[in-house]
């Protein structure tokens, strides 16, 4: 795997949170590979979200967290960005246009559909109102829910089902046509029928842009993913092609966690 | 046996307030009856307040207190609304929980201090620094507004901020996750999803600046003249009645018990319309 194929790659990674000695991560080691879907599992406490959300520095809302290490983010004119030496504002919000996020439940914003998925073009200086109704068209299609939403763009987001407003939500960051997207849970607060539509939604995504995704449900891992880490107690413990992981991993701890023995 | 007794109690409790409400209002309604067959409607636009020598008639009209109570409330609501927003912004968003802790105390605290602190305060200290400044006699409207302003302001700010702590933290997550600012998020997420709460304190802050009395009456100037400017001393219902009380007799009584009345029916409906608001936020 060469450099090339990578949109990320975390190094070394350390991570403690405010107020608390023990590190949560130990120097972890994550290359995230282009235009593939990076699943992230293991029992609850083994800190993969932790590590997701210090891939766009949402840790940064509170203070006092720390952390030692590298998160590069590999640029489009093949520049490499350590994301962790990033000090200002607007390098955050740089940052978080490039990588976006969604979140275990669906956080539509108290505004109508149109408004949430125009939300973030607007905030990124976007003044032309065509090319804003084109793009949240095209995000609408892309998250396959224009077809249910054409007809009430203007009504409030509140008023969809949660399936629907997870749907939104993922256009509403695909608008801003980010390089990675994070999956935090995206299933979590779903029924099945909605878990699905997510599901083929994001191996759709995977051809425009890369995705890591935090999942509870080793099925969904082993569905959706091209790569698995498994974590363990803020470790790493073993990082593979997906196949692999499930079918022959190379670690017991990693075959006792997929088999049900504990987690 | 106890469980029956619970009940009877507790249901006797619940409709009691019920029963208050309907018959304070029905005492303040017969015993403003002599004023309302004498005045009726033209009592709100009247300006004179007169008891005849004999002090069993005269005429009474309700023009003057009615403004000043509407003035000195709309002046404490310009000042009151804006700061108590930005205390309830600092409050939740921009500072630190060490910051916020001590403060958020003195903000409870401060709406502990009885009305009449206030009142002597604001007479002794405050209205020396108006007439100096702006101008005036230092009693006035003006004075009694920004007074008001500040009795009222720790209350709407405390609600305010409990209605914005209300946002979820994910929702906020996910706005600065797509690249919005502290700002950003304030206006477009936080106002938003409090505008309900937000709405109601300041209604319930409004009831309280109009009814309220004692820090009024020191400041106000207590005069039966419609003020030409707003550092001019005229007076408000509560204060009119708590001054002439004692002196007024049947038709001057009658017309004061109209006053009330009114005062009444604008608090009811304005804390009804926080109710609103209120449990409109429950829902969502």
């Amino acid at each position: 795997m060469s450099k090339k194929d990578l949109v990320m790659e975390v190094k070394d990674f350390s991570f403690t949170y405010a107020g608390v000695d023990k590190p949560s991560l130990n120097k972890i080691n994550l290359p995230i590979e282009k235009n593939k879907i990076t699943a992230m599992i293991g029992p609850s406490g083994c800190g993969k979200s932790t590590l997701l959300r210090a891939m766009n520095r949402i840790h940064d809302l509170y203070t006092g967290n720390r952390y030692e290490g590298e998160i590069n983010l590999y640029k489009e004119d093949d520049s490499i960005q350590n994301i962790l030496k990033l000090k200002k504002e607007n390098d955050f919000i740089q940052l978080r246009q490039e990588v976006g996020m969604i979140f275990p439940k669906p956080t539509p914003f108290p505004m109508s559909i149109f408004d949430n998925v125009a939300y973030g073009l607007k905030l990124s200086g976007l003044k032309d109102k065509a090319e804003i109704e084109h793009r949240v068209e095209t995000a609408l299609k892309g998250a396959s829910i224009w077809n249910e939403t054409k007809d009430r763009l203007k009504k409030s987001a509140l008023g969809l089902s949660g399936g629907q407003q997870q749907r939104i939500c993922i256009a509403r960051a695909v608008a801003l046509k980010p390089r990675v997207l994070l999956f935090d849970e995206p299933t979590s607060a779903l029924d099945p029928i909605s878990t699905g539509a997510i599901e083929e939604l994001i191996s759709e995504l995977k051809k425009e842009l890369s995705i890591v995704i935090v999942t509870h449900n080793m099925q969904q891992a082993s569905r959706l993913s091209d790569s698995t880490a498994f974590m363990y107690l803020g470790d790493l413990i073993e990082y593979d092609k997906t196949d692999t992981i499930f079918l022959n991993p190379s670690e017991k701890l990693t075959e006792d966690y997929i088999t049900g023995r504990f987690g | 046996m106890g469980g029956t007794f619970f009940k009877n109690f507790s249901f006797f409790s619940a409709t009691l307030s019920f029963f208050l409400l309907i018959g304070i209002f029905s005492i303040l309604f017969s015993y403003a009856q002599d004023a309302l067959h004498e005045f009726g409607f033209d009592f709100l636009f009247n300006e004179v307040w007169e008891a005849d020598e004999d002090d069993e008639g005269g005429i009474f009209g309700g023009f003057i207190p009615i403004i000043g109570t509407l003035l000195s409330t709309l002046i404490a609501m310009i000042i009151a609304t804006p700061l108590a927003m930005g205390i309830a912004i600092f409050l939740t968003e921009i500072a630190s929980s060490k910051i916020a802790k001590p403060v958020s105390i003195a903000i409870e605290l401060l709406a502990a201090i009885p009305s009449i602190i206030y009142g002597m305060w604001g007479l002794f200290y405050f209205a020396p620094i108006v007439q100096e400044y702006i101008g005036g006699n230092g009693v006035g409207l003006l004075t009694a507004g920004i007074v008001l302003a500040i009795m009222i302001l720790p209350f709407m700010a405390a609600i305010s901020r409990d209605a914005m702590q209300t946002t979820p933290a994910v929702l906020k997550e996910s706005a600065y996750a797509m690249g919005a600012t502290k700002f950003e998020v304030i206006k477009d997420v936080i106002m938003p999803y409090a505008k309900g709460g937000i709405i109601g304190s300041v209604i319930l802050a409004l009831g309280r600046a109009l009814g309220e009395t004692m820090a009024v009456a020191f400041l106000i100037g207590s005069v039966m003249s419609i003020p030409s400017s707003i550092t001019d001393p005229s007076t408000s219902i509560p204060v009119l009645l708590a001054n002439n009380f004692a002196e007024a007799q049947d038709l001057e009584m009658s017309a004061m018990y109209y006053l009330a009345l009114i005062l009444f029916i604008v608090s009811l409906v304005i804390i009804s319309i926080a109710k609103f608001y209120f449990l409109r936020t429950k829902v969502k």
